[in-house]
């Protein structure tokens, strides 16, 4: 009885907090439109009718928040552990690469199995991609914030080399791009919608992140470490083994979303892949306080954000670098309210009644 | 000493405030921490507040710090209700505290630290004037830490006087201590409590002392406020009481200590072996020096020393915190490298020092922190990959009871709780188990109430007279004395000195302790 009305306040919080740093961001964006000389009520209209307003929005929307879903997760997963991974760009641009090698060496097997194929490659070099900056932390001491920005850079930079150079599909003239998947290979649709089966993915990892962290031992080993790698030690819990498998499921998460973006939106590999859905990933991770299943519904939303870059340089005259103001907004403010956690009187527990005053001796 | 305090009363007579909390509530959710207490602390007085673990003694001074609002009550400074919001506030009062935990900052040396901890430092620091009005302060102050030592490389010892120094050099008039001494050896204890009651003997400061040793209190206080299960339950001149007095203010019924009884063996067989073994510190230094024991099955091996010479690093090594650079661990004649499979095999378990730092999970909840053990086995988990969650409350529920933690649920963070509580957490994680071989155990009852030592001294022997192997680092030399079946000594990083108990000699022990 006690626990829950403690737990219910603790639960509310962290939902309030969030929520309360989003509408902030809003605000705050609001004026930086005023200033930018738009209208914000206007603004904000926009970005709905754009984001939510009818189904074609809807699934445009959609389409943009499965591969957040699972960028989300290369930061959120690691989190637990205590580490703070920032390379999502990084294994999703890699991810993709692997998809498309896989998927253009397969050609000409039953679609499936290219798919398959893709999603395997997808996974395991997403995976090894985040699960070296593991290696990196645990055997050499190397901060993995730092390594896994630099490798960001690095994929990128392999990406802009295969694409230009030895896998380039010569017909590509002004954007240099490998050879494309067969048709057939492409990732199809969900029913009677433009929407593609990345959703699924995303939700399913979403949904399986949750119960590996949170019901299974696993978890609750990683969980341990995270909070306190001394106690983990005592325990003799495997740390080592622990960063790496965790750096692996983050990285190959991560990885399937290039693998998404390659066989169900561009079809080839080109410098579209590098579209930023990593860093919005780490941003879907903090606002969703790693937390996966508020990470499908946080990515959602901003998925939605994101498509409505378009509509503000249309009809407001605003860049369409806005949304990434806005998104640059949302982080400060997010990281902001993390700082507000335990801080606040409402949330805190509440007095009872007072009960009278007990004998006491004197000496 | 004294003429250097004597010059410095020259400069500044200022006698300390009066100090008087009164009729004092506070809850967290359901639980009263605090129910209507009240405290007068006179100026210039040495006084001791006293309680059972979880009796609300921490509670009450961080009301009075201003960390937590009290739900009701007064503090009352020179005889002016104040509202203290935060140490701020209370350092704005001369009120000044020294936390159960060391708060400054490891790589900083002792001179930055000081300086870092006054509230109105500007933005820009005249470092040599500091430096000078840091040297003035040190030949003035009770007792002095070199100033230009990194605070990582300063013992315990040394670095709670620089917690009590950073209190006096803010120039506060009441010092509040939260066991202060619990991370200190006896001597160490002595020589900073001394050093204080001379201070506030000559008017200069008053103290308010949170402490379980009787020993303390008789010695240095003046005068006792004791807390039992939140509630005020009586006050006095430490001169009128007796030790029986106190406890039963303590707990509300007189108790004798239990007397000892030890089971003989007839037979035993090494379990833990140790060769040779050597280890680092953190910055690096030679911790363990070659270092070869061994303990028998039913035998509890003491080792005593002074702090820092090498116990923490063997007792980490063994729990798997620290490598070993050289040597080795032998547990039943097989190799031990400390990992979990080895650990449930051969039933090790272990009882670290400063629990909270190293065996719990701050955050996570009393029932998870008391599964860290189990959670992968049955019948906690299926097939070692799935938790059953209802069996791990039910663990826990069982644990909280049989071991009195007092807690207000199994879902609270550990964090949450009193010291002794989260010892107590750790304490039923470690000895629950049926199936114990070999006990590593540091310190165990630091931060304990008496009835709390001897419930866990109880333990600990009723494990032996069970067969299991028990290692206990201690520095409480009295306790080893209790408990152990055979005593070394450990200095420098390796033992120098082991003898049965019944041969043990006491003077040979000291000088073995000093290093002679
Ligand atoms: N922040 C908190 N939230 C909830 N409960 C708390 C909190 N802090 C303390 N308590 C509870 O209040 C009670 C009193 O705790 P307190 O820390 O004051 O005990 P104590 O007398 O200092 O004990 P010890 O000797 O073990 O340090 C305990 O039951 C503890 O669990
Ligand atoms: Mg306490």
């Amino acid at each position: 009885m006690m626990l829950d009305r403690e737990t219910w306040r603790r639960n509310l919080e962290s939902i309030c907090l969030p929520v309360g740093a989003l509408l902030l961001s809003l605000v705050l964006f609001g004026l930086f439109c005023a200033f930018a000389g738009a209208n914000p009520f206007g603004v904000y209209e926009s970005i709905y009718t754009a984001a939510f307003g009818s189904s074609r929005a809807w699934q445009n929307t959609l389409i943009r928040a499965a591969p957040l879903m699972l960028t989300s997760l290369c930061t959120l997963l690691p989190a637990h552990l205590g580490l703070t991974i920032i390379g999502n760009e990084g294994a999703l641009v890699v991810g993709g690469l692997g998809a498309i090698a896989a998927g253009l060496t397969l050609q000409g097997n039953a679609p499936l199995v290219v798919q398959i194929g893709m999603a395997l490659a997808a996974l395991i070099c997403g995976g090894v991609w985040i699960g070296l900056v593991g290696f990196l932390r645990h055997y050499r001491g190397v901060n993995e914030t730092i390594s896994s920005l630099l490798m960001n850079y690095i994929a990128i930079a392999l990406l802009n080399h295969l694409v230009s150079g030895p896998w380039r599909d010569p017909s590509s003239l002004n954007k240099p791009s490998s050879f494309p998947i067969a048709n057939a290979d492409l990732l199809g649709t969900l029913p009677g919608t433009r929407i593609h089966y990345g959703l699924v993915y995303g939700i399913i990892a979403c949904v399986l992140a949750y119960i590996l962290i949170k019901r299974t031992t696993f978890g609750f080993a990683a969980r341990t470490a995270g909070g306190n790698i001394r106690a983990a030690r005592i325990a003799g819990l495997p740390v080592g083994q622990l960063t790496l498998a965790i750096c692996f499921l983050a990285g190959s998460c991560a990885g399937l979303a290039g693998m998404v973006e390659v066989a169900a939106v561009h079809g080839r590999a080109n410098e579209s892949l590098n579209a930023n859905y990593g860093y919005s990933g780490i941003l879907v991770a903090f606002i969703a306080r790693q937390n996966p299943l508020a990470a499908t519904a946080i990515a959602v939303i901003l998925g939605g954000i994101l498509t409505s870059g378009g509509i503000l340089q249309r009809a407001h005259n605003l860049p369409d670098a806005t949304v990434l103001v806005f998104q640059g907004i949302v982080f400060l403010v997010v990281m902001y309210s993390e700082s507000l956690f335990g801080r606040l009187s409402i949330f805190k527990e509440r007095p009872g009644t007072r009960k009278v005053k007990p004998a006491a001796v004197q000496v | 000493m004294n003429t250097t305090l004597t010059h410095q009363s020259h400069t500044e007579v200022l006698v300390p405030p009066e100090l008087e909390v009164v009729r004092m509530t506070k809850k967290f959710g359901h639980l009263t921490a605090l129910d209507d207490v009240s405290l007068h602390l006179r100026p210039g007085t040495f006084h001791a507040l006293l309680g059972e673990n979880g009796a609300g003694k921490s509670t009450l001074v961080k009301c009075i710090m201003g960390f937590y609002r009290p739900d009701h009550g007064d503090v009352i400074v020179d005889r002016h209700s104040r509202t203290i919001d935060s140490p701020r506030d209370a350092h704005r009062y001369g009120i000044g505290m020294v936390y159960q935990h060391f708060t400054s900052v490891p790589a900083m040396t002792v001179a930055e630290n000081l300086v870092l901890s006054r509230y109105e430092t500007s933005n820009f620091i005249n470092w040599k004037q500091e430096l000078q009005a840091l040297d003035t302060f040190m030949e003035t102050a009770p007792f002095q830490v070199p100033l230009s030592t990194p605070v990582s490389q300063l013992a315990a010892g040394q670095k709670q006087k620089l917690e009590i120094l950073k209190q006096i050099y803010l120039k506060a008039r009441i010092l509040i201590l939260d066991e202060p001494t619990s991370v200190l050896t006896p001597q160490e204890a002595d020589e900073v409590l001394g050093l204080l009651r001379e201070t506030v003997t000559q008017g200069r400061l008053s103290v308010l002392i949170i402490s379980h040793k009787f020993r303390e209190v008789t010695a240095f206080c003046d005068e006792i406020t004791v807390l039992r299960k939140g509630k005020f339950a009586g006050t006095g001149l430490v001169k009128n009481l007796s030790i029986a007095d106190m406890s039963e203010m303590m707990m509300g019924e007189r108790r004798q200590p239990k007397p000892v009884h030890k089971t003989t063996h007839l037979q035993q067989n090494p379990i833990l072996q140790i060769q040779q073994l050597h280890a680092h510190k953190d910055n690096g230094a030679e911790a363990l020096a070659g270092l070869s024991l061994t303990v028998q099955s039913g035998e509890i091996l003491g080792i005593a020393g002074i702090s820092g010479n090498g116990q923490r690093e063997l007792v980490e090594v063994l729990a798997g915190q620290r490598p070993a650079t050289q040597g080795q661990i032998l547990v039943n004649s097989e190799v031990y490298r400390s990992t979990r499979a080895e650990m449930y095999r051969h039933r090790v378990y272990t009882l670290p020092e400063e629990p909270l730092r190293n065996a719990c999970v701050p955050h996570m909840s009393v029932a998870e922190n008391l599964a860290l053990r189990t959670f992968d086995r049955p019948p906690q988990s299926k097939a070692g990959v799935w938790l059953v969650l209802k069996m791990i409350r039910q663990m826990a529920a069982g644990l909280i009871d049989t071991f009195k933690i007092k807690t207000p649920s199994a879902e609270t963070p550990v964090g949450n709780l009193s010291g002794g509580n989260v010892q107590r957490t750790v304490l039923a994680r470690e000895l629950s188990s049926e199936r114990i071989q070999l006990l590593i155990a540091a310190n165990p009852c630091f931060g304990l109430d008496f009835a709390a030592v001897e419930d866990i001294h109880g333990q600990i022997l009723a494990a032996r007279n069970q067969n299991v192997a028990v290692l206990l680092v201690s520095e409480d030399l009295d306790e080893l004395l209790k408990l152990a079946d055979r005593i070394t000594v450990m200095s420098e990083g390796r033992l120098v000195y082991e003898s049965a108990i019944a041969e043990a000699d006491f003077a040979t022990i000291g000088r073995s302790m000093a290093g002679h």
